[in-house]
């Protein structure tokens, strides 16, 4: 299965044909082949876990029995493996230009296990040529690959089923589900991608998918301008996504190949400028594609999309692309940013403003979903920090605990949502814990471990950021940084203790009575809920206060799904040990903020009503309430001014400067021309008919032929005119 | 094995002029007898198309840089000036487009010929036009390619004087004269060329060799290549020589706007390639990054205009400002990736603006106004038609896995690494500008699509019955959409025909410039 992974996104590509072509036709509306293709997906995508972790071990044991191999035999065995490889390599070429599974050990760096490498499977087919240039596509399988396939998947398998219920009866129920494949098609292509062009590809057809999920009910038009404004504002981003690509293809001497740039990269096959440049360039297209400062304006207003969507699309998986993306190509980011020796990045800082300013603007929204939504922003934020810093695993790792945390929170707030018909907190919602018992459950484990409660998976995967901002990078660490993810943290308790209270405590603001979902949408949630609640386990550490963990059980996910290969940083490259005290004071930090959050709603403690009394507060109320003023800049004042004043000035200057000149010639030619036929036809020509009257007469014609401006003559005209001019050319330059 | 001689010999000149012979018959049946002239102009169009099929099959593809079917015979003695023919993979991609649009293009007309009507008179001008179009690109020799280029300035000047809009009179006036200053132009320069290489041939491969044998001053040769760059440039239409463009497209009737999108603009990037750059490398080094400037210049300002704009039609035709912003940027990088960048972004636009006009007219011939504020949830009204749209305009912004993208990111991509010679600084900052103009394009293009099929329809037709697509309607553009996909997933359908002749095009540049 693993050589054949490149299957698996080509299964919802076809789905998305085919329901477009017969969904309408079928008796569930297409929505059967949606779910179809991706349950399909997802066992395949099982197996090729399971597969996965068997090469790991594999390659380990390889690893092991050659160290004592080469121990015994010299070099004798060394030269008799390479032929072996060699072998494989040339059998596998023949086959299909299989590149795997070759497992191969530096017989030196073999001695400790974080040094085995496990070669990924690569698999290419030349896509098109160029400049003599053969431009592969193909499939990268190697750990965080894996790991996504089963997250996208999953998750894609548990919305469709939601949707199911909750799009019921929608007028474009089929269109939905199409987009549903498509997008997931997109997303696995692009998490395999073989190539950085491939990845460019994959990552605006998710975009696009996403336009078209957002404004799935186009007839408003609230929701159609949430739509541009995401599709547009990510292109905003594309415009570094293009240029860092484009400058690591030349850097690397004619390749997009991931592996190879990384490579390259890591071994200074690459200038360190060119990196730079490249690193920074891609940051700004993670910035609106996984919603960090400052191109984060897109992601809330995308929740005007349906809720599914916002689960799967703009919490769970799509916005991850960024995060997913710097992964990918860590090697650049390593070596660009000087991530393991310095203390300070502008990725980290990109994360580290993310993680505050999003939990911010948490706090005072009323849509639930607005919540959520500035939620993401935030953990989006911790990844992009966590990359930052150094700590690549902790990134990945919180990456696949908020997968399902999120997708839980998000599924949650559509059942309350579907229950009383808005998402407004204040107005419609307030002790539903009574009507919506599994609801409620699920979402307040959700919240768990969003907050990061011991031993919810928030907590394992915060916790192992926190320790790399304090433990990793140059001299006295990313100490910052810790700080940051600490007030976050609290930022985090806070705003979810305020939802919690809002929706499901308190009195029934709404109308009607409120009931519990159908099992199609308490099953999925349910799921969702029991990952969020275990998934944490998955890395468990077995360092520090918790060196009692058998290896067996320890650090699993860093063991299978962190790339082990000379693609992947090692010099300067650590993980963080457990932290007792960092843990106990997060959860301290947790605590207290929920504590808060308790006081201040349930028992009416605080200063309430401070920003109506308060000048200073009320500011900087206002200052949130407006999202910081980003969307009166970005649509008010710099889109505005592209789409008034400036789009017009251009115009105006087309019209009357430009078409102006155009015009001009033209008028100024019959001036000359009518001058031409009055003054010196008429008169001069006319007047020497008189003394020559055969020859006037003649030339006369001539000129009239001229003047009139037969079309048919311009050819003869031309032709002359043009030998004239030819032979001025030759003649005086 | 005759067969095959027969059509070496012949394929090329049989394609070129079945369409002008199929004119001259339906100048013998009488004006009255429409559906004769519908048939007439289809089947010879097909016809031609047919040929080229078995031409294009026949040709080989291993060898792609040279010169195949190749025709090289006595014209005209006096001034030198012969019939040599021939295609390469340079003019493949551009002879099948327009192989296939012209029959599309009848198709479209089917039912619905614009006022005046006169089926008779508007075919016999395609197929008048059709025989131009082809004939430039087969062409060898540079007074053959003025006379092909020229012979396509005449139909188009009368489509859209006689069936164009309000304005016609002072678009086809303008398209007419601006084009044929720049043919001037363009003529002096041919003429100078042929002068300067000692008067024996206009053949563009004997005109490529004498200048790169001969000592010609490198002032002359700047000189030169600006004649043709006017000439080429004005037909692209290169900023600021584009305010023809506009005109001319807000008032040609579809098929004209089609055909002028689709083919007419490529003659101009055609001929650099084609003409320009070979014959002339040291002089093109020279103005490469004069024509990158003009071209990200048009990109950013193609689109800022198309913002401003308040007509469909009009928007579309800015917009080809833009996307053509993107193909000069290819030539000029004069490498290969360029290059080939450029081909592939001339068939792209030709598919996805030719759509797009068809679209218009469709939108046109339902709502009798492209007024964008006017309309308005076209998704509602006519679905398919709507989704038609939204493919194709996320086509025009340079989606990935649609043909626009191939033409747009391997531009920029070139520019990042220009050709010997080049400021690679300048070039970078080409690059980002051109990247920030996917930005417009993917603004201009949303929020005209926003402004149309989404929301709810205006009052004024919210109870209007509006027509889905129709049959001729799915039968032109099903051909399009299909390649517009196709392409967008197998470049390597333009890029394997292009790549060897667009290398060694960029390397003999390389090597003329010793670089």
């Amino acid at each position: 299965m693993l050589e054949n992974a490149w299957i698996i996104p080509l299964i919802p590509a076809a789905t998305f044909f085919l329901i477009l072509a017969f969904g309408k036709r079928l008796p569930r509306k297409g929505s059967e082949l949606g779910i179809a293709a991706v349950g399909i997906a997802f066992l395949l995508a099982i197996v090729t876990n399971v597969q996965w972790f068997q090469h790991v071990t594999d390659a380990e044991h390889e690893a092991e029995t050659h160290t004592e191999e080469t121990d015994s035999h010299g070099e004798e065995t060394d030269s008799h493996e390479e032929e072996l490889v060699e072998e494989e390599h040339s059998l596998a070429l023949a086959d299909g230009e299989v590149a795997g599974p070759v497992v191969g050990a530096a017989p030196a760096a073999a001695e400790e296990e974080a040094h085995v490498e496990v070669e990924p499977i690569e698999r290419g087919w030349t896509w098109f040529e160029n400049g003599g240039i053969d431009i592969e596509v193909g499939m990268l399988l190697d750990g965080p690959a894996v790991m996504m396939l089963f997250v996208v998947t999953l998750v894609s398998l548990l919305v469709h089923v939601y949707s199911t219920d909750y799009v019921a009866g929608d007028r474009r129920y089929t269109h939905f589900f199409a987009f549903l494949s498509l997008f997931t098609a997109s997303m696995l292509g692009l998490i395999m991608a073989k190539t950085t062009l491939q990845l460019i590809v994959c990552w605006e057809l998710v975009g696009v998918c996403s336009f078209a999920l957002i404004g799935h009910w186009w007839e408003e038009k609230a929701n159609s301008d949430a739509a541009l404004k995401a599709f547009i504002t990510n292109r905003v981003g594309d415009v570094g996504l293009l240029v860092g690509m484009i400058t690591l293809f030349w850097a690397a001497g004619g390749t997009f190949d991931i592996v190879e740039i990384n490579t390259l990269a890591l071994d200074g096959g690459i200038s360190q400028t060119a990196l730079t440049v490249a690193a920074c360039s891609l940051i700004a297209a993670v910035m609106s594609k996984s919603g960090q400062f400052i191109l984060h304006t897109w992601l809330p207003d995308a929740m005007a999309g349906p809720t599914p969507v916002s689960a799967l699309i703009h919490a769970a998986t799509m916005v991850v692309a960024g995060i997913y993306m710097v992964g990918r190509l860590y090697g650049v980011f390593f070596q660009g940013l000087d991530i393991g020796i310095s203390t300070v990045n502008l990725l980290a800082i990109v994360g580290g403003v993310t993680v505050l300013g999003g939990a911010g603007l948490a706090f005072v929204q009323n849509d639930i979903k607005k919540v959520l939504a500035y939620s993401t922003v935030s953990q989006l934020g911790y990844m992009v920090m966590a990359l930052g810093v150094g700590a690549w695993t902790a990134a990945f790792f919180h990456l696949f605990t908020h997968a399902f945390f999120k997708a839980c929170l998000f599924l949650g707030s559509g059942s309350v949502s579907h229950a009383v018909h808005s998402f407004d907190m204040k107005k419609d919602m307030g002790g539903l814990r009574k009507w919506m018992p599994h609801t409620f459950k699920t979402f307040m484990i959700g919240t768990g471990a969003l907050i990061g409660l011991f031993p919810l998976a928030g907590f394992w995967s915060k916790d192992e950021i926190l320790a790399g901002a304090s433990q990793l990078g140059g001299d006295g660490g990313y100490k910052a940084f810790l700080v940051v993810g600490l007030i976050g943290a609290f930022m985090t308790a806070c705003y979810m203790t305020r939802v919690i209270y809002l929706t499901f405590y308190g009195e029934f603001r709404g109308h009607g009575h409120p009931h519990e979902s159908g099992p199609r949408i308490t099953v999925p949630l349910w799921i969702l809920a029991v990952l969020g609640a275990v998934a944490g386990f998955a890395n468990i550490p077995n360092s520090g206060a918790l060196s009692f963990v058998p290896d067996s059980v320890a650090l699993r996910f860093e063991h299978f799904y962190e790339p082990k290969g000379a693609y992947f940083p090692v010099e300067n490259f650590s993980h963080p040990e457990f932290d007792l005290a960092i843990a106990v004071v997060s959860t301290i930090i947790g605590a207290f903020g929920i504590g808060l959050g308790y006081l201040w709603y349930w028992r009416g403690v605080g200063v309430h009503g401070i920003t109506e009394r308060n000048a200073v507060a009320r500011a900087g109320y206002r200052v949130l309430e407006n999202k910081y003023y980003f969307d009166r800049l970005y649509t008010g004042i710099i889109a505005g001014a592209f789409k008034g004043p400036i789009a017009r000035g251009v115009y105006w200057i087309n019209q009357n400067v430009i078409d102006g000149v155009v015009n001009g010639a033209g008028r100024l030619s019959t001036v000359v021309g009518r001058f031409v036929y009055k003054r010196i036809d008429q008169q001069v020509v006319d007047g020497a008919i008189t003394s020559s009257a055969t020859a006037a007469n003649n030339s006369g014609q001539a000129f009239r032929q001229i003047t009139s401006g037969k079309v048919q003559q311009y050819g003869a005209l031309l032709f002359g005119a043009a030998a004239v001019f030819a032979g001025a050319i030759i003649i005086f330059v | 094995m005759d067969n095959n001689q027969f059509l070496t010999d012949w394929g090329l000149t049989l394609m070129v002029f079945l369409p002008l012979a199929g004119a001259l018959v339906m100048m013998l049946i009488p004006k009255s007898e429409e559906a004769a002239h519908k048939w007439v102009a289809l089947v010879v169009a097909l016809a031609t198309a047919g040929i080229g099929a078995a031409v294009i099959a026949d040709f080989d593809y291993g060898a792609t840089d040279t010169l195949q079917f190749a025709v090289n015979e006595r014209w005209i003695d006096v001034i030198s000036s012969r019939y040599a023919i021939g295609i390469d993979g340079l003019a493949i991609p551009l002879i099948a487009l327009t192989l296939l649009i012209t029959p599309l293009c009848i198709i479209y007309s089917w039912n619905h010929f614009p006022e005046p009507r006169n089926p008779k008179a508007l075919l016999i001008l395609l197929l008048v036009l059709h025989t131009g179009m082809l004939g430039t690109f087969v062409a060898q020799d540079l007074i053959l390619f003025f006379v092909f280029f020229e012979v396509v300035l005449l139909p188009m000047y009368f489509l859209i004087g006689v069936w164009g809009g309000e304005q016609r009179q002072y678009a086809s006036i303008k398209f007419f004269l601006f084009t044929l200053f720049g043919s001037a132009l363009m003529l002096v320069s041919f003429l100078a060329l042929f002068f300067v290489t000692g008067g024996d041939s206009f053949v563009m491969g004997d005109l490529a060799a004498g200048v790169a044998s001969g000592d010609i001053d490198h002032q002359t040769q700047m000189l030169i290549f600006g004649g043709m760059f006017l000439g080429f440039g004005i037909k692209v239409p290169i900023f600021p020589f584009h305010t023809w463009l506009p005109d001319a497209h807000t008032q040609a009737p579809t098929v004209g706007s089609v055909i002028l999108a689709a083919v007419l603009l490529k003659l101009g990037t055609y001929g650099f390639v084609r003409v320009a750059l070979p014959i002339l490398p040291e002089a093109a080094v020279d103005w490469a990054p004069w024509i990158g400037l003009f071209a990200v210049i048009g990109i950013i300002y193609g689109a800022l205009a198309c913002l401003a704009q308040t007509d469909m039609k009009r928007l579309i035709a800015f917009s080809s400002v833009a996307h053509m912003g993107f193909t000069m940027l290819g030539i000029a990088t004069l490498t290969d990736f360029g290059l080939n960048a450029a081909v592939m972004g001339m068939v792209a636009h030709g598919l996805i603006t030719g759509m797009l006009f068809f679209v218009a007219g469709s939108v046109k011939d339902r709502y009798h106004t492209l007024e964008i504020k006017r309309l308005g949830g076209i998704l509602l009204k006519a679905p398919r038609l709507g989704w038609i749209m939204g493919f194709t305009a996320m086509a025009s912004l340079g989606l990935p896995g649609l043909a626009g993208f191939w033409g747009e990111f391997p531009a920029i991509l070139s520019a990042y690494e220009p050709g010997a010679g080049l400021n690679e600084g300048l070039f970078r900052v080409y690059m980002v500008v051109a990247a920030i103009g996917t930005v417009f394009a993917a603004g201009y293009l949303l929020w005209l699509y926003q402004r149309t099929a989404f929301g709810t329809p205006t009052e004024e037709f919210e109870h209007e019955d509006i027509p889905d697509v129709t049959l001729p309607e799915w039968l032109a553009w099903t051909p399009m959409l299909v390649l517009i996909l196709v392409i967008g997933i197998f470049p390597n359908i333009v890029f394997g025909v292009t790549d060897d002749q667009m290398t060694s095009v960029a390397e003999s540049i390389a090597a003329a410039v010793g670089g």
